[in-house]
């Protein structure tokens, strides 16, 4: 196993660089000069010349990869020039309050999207399956800031029982119960559209699997019919979800961008986003880069749990 | 097309999606020539007018905007958009998959290396890159979302591609000098346009929502122009005060994707053969039994009693009549063997005993199932499975595809004893050791922690009757337990079979194709020929005196050792379909006995002493081999 891991790790690493490479070479793509951006259009052109100078934007493009590249590596993601501090502290801080956000969501739409994929199979054709259908549907056609604001409206502002936005409240203790107050809404918003995701796929795998021969072995035994559908279908059909969930919180991290901004969420997609609107590029070359390499290595920790459960996988 | 078309309509939901979508796309496309105020001109005095208010049927915004107007003419610009952005990533992903596909080798491996590492991203990091390269825009966001679902198509149409590139009708064009680029255009691209048309509709949805998404966070649409998802952007400053203007948009977004996704799945479903079969339904916990007619009588005859049994699969309006009135008998200690080829409604027969055919589409609708003269077709499901395994166990053809992939033999095994009594962990493995060694499994302590596809044929057809055995049935049935195995692991286990009836007084129906296996086994054979009993009596006098032509020819089907001169022949022609049995003898066609009245009416199943049969021809009189 832990040979395993290893393998899959090191085949994480064309990866991780082809991700750089993209993310260098849309940043590459930038139209005018990321120095007046800087400098706002005002500046001198002895200015400009010499913050390219500083920021090495002189050099040829493969020179200034490679030395962004080794910035990276030995922990040096640039400064932020609109937050005037590191890149990497910010994300970090950002990331760890997204963290707590998207993984919240993805726990409750990895159990309810199983949950009601495998009721609904159960019951197919049945009025538990139709209504569970249903509910899919629209759970996969509302977006998702719409439903973050229908919820602020609702269950913040008309009932009263959660805060509007934030992570803390801005006065009093920050402790678990003030964070899963301010946590309710936001990841219930950003689970919706993945639970429906989560559970049309449950479904069909469910309804794949109880068709097989081992299925009916389990009934010929004398199995009770729970049994046979949480024991034997479950976990043969868990095969085909585990990837689904890897693909899912991919989609849960997107989705988060959103739903920070709806919530106020101090999270690293409101970051990117302002990022974006300031033109604050080295933020934003960071922040991408650092998420989609702990995205690569989540995908690795699904690719060991289905190894786990699937003997058959050669580890 | 048209069968799809009618497919399509009568899936209800999808139709009303497909309403609602053409209805919106109509309303877009008239936007212009409607009498609406102008989206765009502000009325500060007039801000925030709640819906239904003179002059302003859905109100005002923050600057005092119609509503209504900016509603439509944002509808009009999100369904632009999305469907741009649609065409373009089908297009350039289309164009990405063939190319790929098609070329393979390294071109192949080289675009697929870098369309894997762009699905490696959250699809909005790339987007957001993309986003804040180009700067902030409605064509850049558009951009963005057709280029993070370029990956999608490409990888999708790249496999259908790959399957197309090695056809006989591609390989034709090039033998027939056409360049490639006319073999793409001609030969591979009519093929996967459909593919292409159905990936579109069940993503256009999704790329609708992410170019709201994209304007929402105001990277998208920049004021005025407002598509919907800026307009929910502009609203949301104003959601608690004024909640109608975000209300609005957000539902006009809900309501588009909401249709296209109900027309998207009826599309992939009018699309997908499994379903116009019903094959993707879930079997249920037991048969479903609907019986007309009275329940047979006990005749009180042996341990396990099938009595005018009919099993029938109704797929949509066809009836196939799988057991059409089959009565067997088995008693203690016996092997009664039930044989006929595939087809002949001998498994059907078996599963029907414990309910365990797959319903829908299976329904047992006639006859009765006795053991000790109790009837299990009318048993509640909770009687079924408190006797599945403890009173009647089966043992099933393939170990490989009826063993759970994912568990342990052994603990498979305890399951088994679990399912009826409860057992601790300790007494469960003993137990599950000493079933092993009873089907004589060499080493078993270490076989317990096995999963099953680490074990050979053999051994997990013993795992298999193991299993059986698990909580000391009466009645064992065997569904073709050997036909997966090779010969020498084919013969061990109808030892072990035989040894074990003897042991512990097992009845056990053993179902098979070939006669050199009953012969080895069985006391007592029924054969079976399109859902129908058509011989039965003594194994040794049936092989010595065969009655019906159908059973004669069967026999002949076994090649016989040592003889060398007969011939080996096949009966010519295939069993009738069950669901149009001819009138008369099922066999009639196939028959080289075959009369005239064989073909008139039903033919009865005549009885003499042990021996009976369905024939009025048969190849000796019944009488004579009777006695």
């Amino acid at each position: 196993m832990t040979g395993y891991i290893l393998k899959r790790l090191l085949s994480a690493i064309p990866v991780l660089l082809g991700i750089t490479v993209i993310v260098f070479a849309i940043m590459a793509l930038i139209p005018g000069d990321p120095a007046t951006a800087i400098l706002g259009s005002y500046a001198t052109p002895e200015n400009v010349e010499k913050l390219n100078r500083d920021l090495g934007l002189d050099k040829p493009l493969v020179q200034q990869y490679f030395i962004w590249l080794g910035n990276m590596l030995g922990g040096d993601f640039g400064t932020s020039f609109s937050l005037n501090r590191p890149v990497l502290d910010e994300v970090v801080e950002r990331f760890g309050a997204t963290l707590v956000l998207a993984g919240t969501a993805f726990v409750l739409c990895s159990i309810f999207g199983i949950v009601a994929g495998v009721v609904s199979a159960a019951n197919q054709y049945g009025w538990g399956d139709k209504g569970i259908t249903f509910a899919v549907l629209l759970g996969i056609s509302i977006p998702s800031f719409f439903l973050g604001m229908m919820m602020i409206l609702i269950f913040a502002v008309k009932l009263k029982w959660f805060p509007v936005s934030g992570m803390w409240p801005i006065y009093g203790d920050r402790d678990l119960w003030a964070l899963l107050r301010h946590l309710t809404l936001p990841a219930i918003a950003l689970a919706v559209v993945a639970t429906g995701v989560i559970a049309r796929l449950s479904r069909s795998a469910m309804l794949e699997v109880l068709r097989q021969d081992f299925i009916r072995t389990a009934r010929a035994k004398g199995v009770h019919e729970s049994g046979v559908i949480w024991r034997h279908a479950l976990k043969a059909a868990m095969v085909s979800i585990i990837p689904v969930l890897g693909i899912q919180a991919g989609f849960v991290l997107s989705g988060a961008v959103y739903i920070e901004i709806v919530f106020q969420w101090p999270g690293v997609g409101r970051m990117l986003v302002d990022a974006i609107l300031k033109r604050d590029i080295l933020l934003v070359q960071g922040g991408v880069v650092l998420v989609a390499a702990c995205y690569v290595l989540f995908n690795i920790a699904v690719d060991v749990a289905q190894s786990l459960l699937d003997p058959r996988i050669k580890t | 097309m048209s069968g799809f078309l009618k497919l399509l309509a009568r899936n209800r939901l999808a139709l009303a999606g497909g309403i609602v979508m053409a209805l919106v796309v109509l309303l877009a496309l008239v936007t212009p020539l409607l009498p609406l105020a102008d989206p765009d001109v502000t009325n500060t005095g007039a801000r925030f007018q709640p819906p239904f208010s003179e002059g302003a049927l859905l109100g005002t915004d923050h600057l005092g905007r119609d509503l209504l107007s900016r509603l439509l003419w944002g509808t009009r610009l999100s369904l632009a958009v999305g469907f741009a952005a649609a065409i373009a990533a089908a297009t350039i992903g289309a164009a990405v998959g063939i190319v790929s596909g098609f070329y393979g080798g390294r071109t192949d491996n080289l675009i697929m290396r870098g369309v894997d590492m762009l699905m490696a991203f959250p699809y909005i990091l790339l987007a957001l890159a993309i986003v804040a390269a180009l700067g902030p825009g409605l064509l850049n966001a558009l951009i963005a979302v057709a280029a993070v679902n370029v990956p999608f198509f490409a990888r999708n149409i790249r496999g259908i591609t790959v399957g197309l590139a090695h056809r006989e009708f591609v390989d034709a064009a090039r033998l027939s000098g056409l360049s490639n680029a006319r073999i793409i255009l001609s030969e591979i691209l009519p093929n996967v346009i459909p593919v292409i048309v159905i990936a579109m509709s069940t993503t256009i949805g999704w790329m609708i929502l992410e170019t709201a998404g994209l304007s929402f966070l105001g990277l998208g649409s920049q004021p005025p122009q407002a598509d919907l998802g800026s307009m929910l952007g502009e609203a949301r400053s104003a959601l608690i005060t004024n909640p109608h203007t975000s209300v609005v948009p957000g539902l006009m977004i809900l309501i588009i994707v909401m249709s296209i996704n109900l027309l998207g799945d009826g599309v992939r479903d009018a699309l997908d053969p499994r379903l116009k079969s019903g094959a993707l339904s879930r079997p249920m916990a037991a048969t479903r039994v609907d019986r007309r007619g009275p329940v047979p009588e006990s005749a009180g005859q042996g341990l396990l009693e099938v009595q005018e049994l009919q099993t029938q699969f109704h797929v949509k309006d066809r009836v196939y009549r799988a057991v059409g009135g089959v009565s067997l008998h088995v008693e203690p200690g016996e092997c009664l063997g039930l044989i006929g080829e595939s087809g002949s409604g001998k498994s059907v027969t078996a599963l029907s005993v414990m309910g365990l055919v797959a319903s829908p589409p299976g329904v047992i609708t006639g006859g009765a199932v006795r053991y000790e003269g109790e009837d299990l077709i009318g048993a509640p499901y909770g009687r079924l499975r408190d006797m599945r395994g403890r009173n009647v166990a089966y043992i099933f053809q393939d170990p490989l595809a009826t063993l759970h992939p994912l568990y342990r033999v052994g603990d498979q095994l305890i399951e088994a004893i679990r399912a009826h009594r409860p057992i601790g962990r300790r007494e469960g493995q003993a137990r599950a050791l000493e079933l092993l060694k009873s089907v004589r499994i060499p080493n078993p302590e270490k076989r317990l922690t096995d999963y099953p596809h680490e074990l050979s044929g053999g051994m997990r057809q013993r795992i298999g009757i193991a299993m059986a055995l698990a909580n000391e049935p009466d009645v064992i049935i065997a569904d073709e337990p050997t036909t997966a195995l090779d010969v020498t692991v084919q013969a061990q286990i109808l030892a072990l079979l035989d040894d074990l009836r003897r042991e512990r007084g097992l009845a056990i129906v053993f179902i098979t194709h070939d006669f050199g296996v009953v012969a080895q086994l069985c006391d007592r054979v029924a054969v079976m020929y399109a859902g129908r009993i058509v011989e039965e009596g003594p194994t040794q006098a049936i092989l010595e005196r065969p009655l019906h032509p159908y059973t004669a020819r069967l026999m002949a089907c076994v090649p016989e050792l040592g003889t060398g001169k007969r011939r080996l022949e096949a009966i010519p022609g295939l069993p009738p379909v069950v669901d149009r049995l001819p009138k008369g003898c099922a066999f009639a066609e196939r028959c080289t006995r075959a009369q005239p009245d064989c073909r008139k009416g039903e033919i009865d199943l005549y009885r003499a002493g042990p021996r009976a049969v369905r024939c009025i021809h048969p190849e000796a009189p019944l009488q004579e081999a009777a006695e």
